[in-house]
């Protein structure tokens, strides 16, 4: 049996929506772990992106900071945003510190582990999806 | 990959922190030297540090050591006039290093060493986790 074009595309979105997640949870975790290395740079401002409108952006394929075009005239910024790295936002600390720093270790911490499991969610229902097609394509 | 990255920020830290630990190493030893190589009292050494791009395989800065100053308090003066470094008036100036500050700089970078040591092997975890991907 030969694959087709078409269906190669479907395997592909078969597995896009867990490979948009394992890539933003990459990148969540390398914009945490900067945030923990800098923990005693004096000015360092903590980053941190949304993950839910990250993931709808990428999913969707629009930036999700794309103008509000109420007229057919209006105009959109000509360089795309990578959906797959988001726009970075500041982290509100709950108390700030004198040098200056607004990383906050605990807050740090928990958004390290938290990101770190999903993660590996992420990582499991990749696996099942591939044991599933696995399955499907067996003949048996 | 973004994985890789952590790596390269979570080494920074690390190579950042030991610089600091070094420092603060420094001072301790020093803490009593009334003279030192150029003839004056030691004088106490800080890291100042900078957030710094690390590598190309890395979207996020890490961290590194901006320069190493020399703390600029003034000696303390010690009456100890049997001393043959003393002063005319019985003086002896002694290093600026306050040994509480020391201690507490020490246990911070200390600290820190372990998280960032902690974060690496947590990217090691995942990254193990998806190299394994898709053997069954």
């Amino acid at each position: 049996m030969l694959l087709t074009a078409a269906m190669l595309s479907r395997i592909e979105s078969y597995f896009a929506p867990q490979e948009t997640a394992l890539s933003l949870r990459a990148r969540r975790q390398e914009v945490i772990a900067s945030n923990i290395a800098n923990a005693d740079t004096p000015q360092y401002k903590a980053r941190d992106f949304d993950f839910r409108t990250a993931y709808e952006a990428a999913v969707s394929g629009k930036p999700a900071d794309a103008l509000k075009a109420t007229d057919a005239r209006h105009l959109q910024p000509k360089t795309q945003v990578d959906p797959l790295s988001p726009e970075l936002l500041y982290r509100n600390p709950y108390q700030a510190s004198i040098d200056g720093n607004t990383v906050e270790m605990d807050t740090e911490m928990r958004e390290f582990a938290d990101n770190a499991i999903r993660y590996q969610a992420a990582i499991t229902f990749m696996q099942r999806r591939i044991e599933g097609l696995r399955g499907a394509m067996q003949n048996q | 990959m973004s994985l890789f990255g952590t790596f390269d920020i979570a080494s920074s830290a690390l190579r950042a922190q030991s610089a600091r630990l070094n420092a603060v190493a420094s001072n301790l030893a020093n803490a009593e030297s009334a003279t030192s190589s150029n003839g004056q009292p030691y004088r106490a050494r800080q890291v100042v540090f900078q957030t710094a791009m690390t590598s190309a395989a890395s979207h996020m800065p890490g961290v590194q050591v901006a320069a190493v100053i020399e703390d600029q308090a003034p000696p303390k003066l010690v009456y100890d006039p049997k001393n043959p470094l003393a002063d005319a008036n019985g003086y002896i100036a002694m290093p600026n290093v306050n040994v509480v500050e020391e201690m507490t700089n020490m246990l911070s970078a200390s600290r820190a060493y372990q998280t960032n040591a902690d974060v690496m092997n947590t990217a090691k975890t995942l990254m193990m986790r998806t190299l394994q991907l898709g053997q069954s």
